[in-house]
């Protein structure tokens, strides 16, 4: 008994020591960045795109444009392939082809962002501009990259939300002289349809947060997008561009600028917790 | 018990590693350190290769960073010797020993497909400041202009907007890249686009336009006919230990300047 309470209490340690890393970082970036939104005042940081650091002007609008344009962007490009490949693993299928392509999909999440970047700048990039025009770095660029890479994260909730679907319900369904895709679209979707949102809302929480593959495809302008084919640069972006050179307010803005990040982020995975909570919640009642 | 035996065993494994590749860390030869703009390390990198060549058992560390990152370095200890490749401003001459190891003409770089061949210093920075959106408005063909630009604490933008932009500021709709090799890619790919760039680095693939109708070459940069010139400084606080210093005789020696215009630099002197 008391060998077990001791190893709980060195168990309970580690986990703390690993929570209150977060919470100094937390701590660490609100006391570097909310100094400086103050003095520049938030509506001019927030609604200025106004981005000059040596001349004192921070205004993160077109960075938040940029990086909401590639993170709706990834999230049309990811739902709809994620979505796909859900519903073709659990219903369609043959098991055989499904353990096989199931490793496949989890594969790709292995692979190191800046592999992403440089296979988007090499290949896609080019294509975009010989075939419809602008620079090829752009929002479409960022959005096809980035889709992909949050296709492992979304896939495997989405499954997971499939799969939690009673077996009644869908032989119910065909039972009812449904086919097998109407079975999908009316049965299925509906009610596994929290598990998805939330799979697509984590899965926009990793496309805001990547940096690297898009600090190569989106072209880092400064300016808001006007369309798919513009550049922009995306609030990651411009802390790991500028961050190994900034010191002062520069700096500060900087961590600013991370300190917007985290919120949205915060947002987004709390409205994730939230649906798949709901999602819970009814089926213990249902 | 055997379980939390071998747990202890494992610890003093691991921490006996541990002091023995802190030892192994320590270099026996005097060692020197290097840290700042990417537009001098590859140049360091060719001068420390020969310097540990010509000195065994001498150790030259080189890192990248940006020039900020490599004044910050040199004034915090960080490294022993900070690299800079634009002009010190006012207040941090006060800080720091600026040595001057050459200088750097700055091209402006186009397509090989783009008829453009000359710019003035005033075409350029209606260019670079988005007035200008259009080849054909500075003698090229019909199509959009896109400008590539280096990101904010860039050296090499810094000296370019020095150089060039005056009190105007560049454009918010340029393209911007964190490295020079990514504004060479870029401008390799599409004939619409011009950069800037080290001299040094422009290679074949690359068009470099003339300015103020002299060419961008080191003789040039010599005889002062071209203008888009900037110093590539070594920096470092007032008392350098000795083993720096050697190294910096070697960089300011002939063999050393020899060696960086082979590369392509202008010699310092």
């Amino acid at each position: 008994m008391k060998r077990d309470r001791l190893i709980g209490a060195i168990l309970l340690v580690v986990a703390l020591s690993a929570i209150s890393g977060l919470a100094l970082i937390t701590v660490f970036i609100f006391r570097e960045g909310v100094p400086i939104i103050l003095r520049v005042g938030a509506g001019q940081f927030f609604l200025s795109t106004d981005w000059e650091p040596s001349l004192g002007h921070f205004g993160i609008l077109s960075m938040i444009g940029g990086s909401l344009a590639v993170t709706v962007g990834a999230a049309v490009i990811g739902v709809v392939f994620s979505l796909g490949l859900a519903i073709v693993l659990t219903q369609f299928a043959p098991p055989a082809l499904a353990a096989a392509l199931k490793p496949a999909i989890e594969l790709l999440a292995g692979i190191p962002s800046v592999v992403y970047g440089f296979v988007g700048v090499v290949t896609l990039v080019p294509l975009i501009r010989h075939s419809l025009g602008g620079p090829g770095l752009s929002v479409l660029a960022a959005s096809i990259v980035l889709g992909i890479m949050i296709l492992p994260t979304i896939t495997s909730i989405a499954i997971d939300a499939l799969q939690a679907v009673p077996r009644s319900y869908v032989e119910g369904s065909i039972a009812l002289g449904a086919t097998r895709w109407q079975t999908v679209t009316m049965v299925l979707l509906r009610a596994a349809r929290s598990g998805i949102v939330a799979a697509v809302i984590l899965g926009m929480g990793r496309a805001i947060g990547e940096t690297m593959a898009v600090i190569m495809v989106a072209g880092n302008a400064l300016a808001l997008p006007h369309s798919l084919l513009d550049p922009v640069r995306t609030l990651t972006s411009n802390i790991a561009l500028e961050m190994g050179y900034a010191s002062g307010d520069h700096r500060q803005a900087l961590f600013a600028t991370g300190v917007t990040l985290f919120v949205i982020i915060t947002l987004l995975n709390t409205a994730a917790l939230a649906v798949s909570r709901r999602r819970a919640g009814r089926r213990r009642v249902g | 018990m055997a379980n939390v035996k071998f747990a202890f065993r494992a610890l003093g494994v691991a921490l006996a590693a541990v002091l023995i590749c802190a030892g192994c860390r320590k270099t026996s030869g005097p060692s020197v350190s290097l840290l700042g703009s990417t537009s001098i390390q590859p140049f360091a990198e060719v001068l420390a290769e020969q310097y540990t060549k010509k000195n065994p058992g001498h150790f030259v560390e080189v890192q990248g960073g940006g020039s900020t990152a490599g004044l910050q370095a040199a004034a915090n200890g960080l490294a022993d010797i900070g690299m800079c490749s634009r002009a010190l401003t006012a207040e941090e001459t006060h800080q720091f020993t600026p040595i001057l190891i050459a200088r750097d003409g700055l091209a402006v770089v186009v397509n090989p497909k783009n008829h453009v061949t000359k710019l003035s210093i005033g075409q350029l920075r209606a260019v670079f400041a988005g007035r200008v959106t259009n080849w054909k408005d500075v003698g090229g063909k019909d199509g959009p202009v896109r400008p590539i630009t280096r990101e904010e604490g860039s050296g090499t933008r810094d000296s370019f907007v020095r150089l060039v932009m005056g009190s105007e500021r560049i454009s918010r709709r340029a393209l911007t890249q964190e490295s020079n090799g990514a504004v060479k890619e870029l401008v390799k790919g599409d004939p619409a686009a011009i950069g800037y760039m080290s001299l040094g680095l422009v290679g074949k693939e690359l068009a470099a336009v003339t300015v103020e109708d002299a060419q961008p070459t080191v003789e040039n940069v010599l005889a002062g006919r071209y203008t888009l010139v900037r110093p590539l400084l070594f920096v470092t606080k007032s008392a350098t230990n000795t083993a720096a210093q050697s190294f910096v005789d070697f960089v300011l020696s002939s063999e050393g300047q020899g060696l960086l215009e082979t590369e392509g630099l202008v010699r310092a002197r």
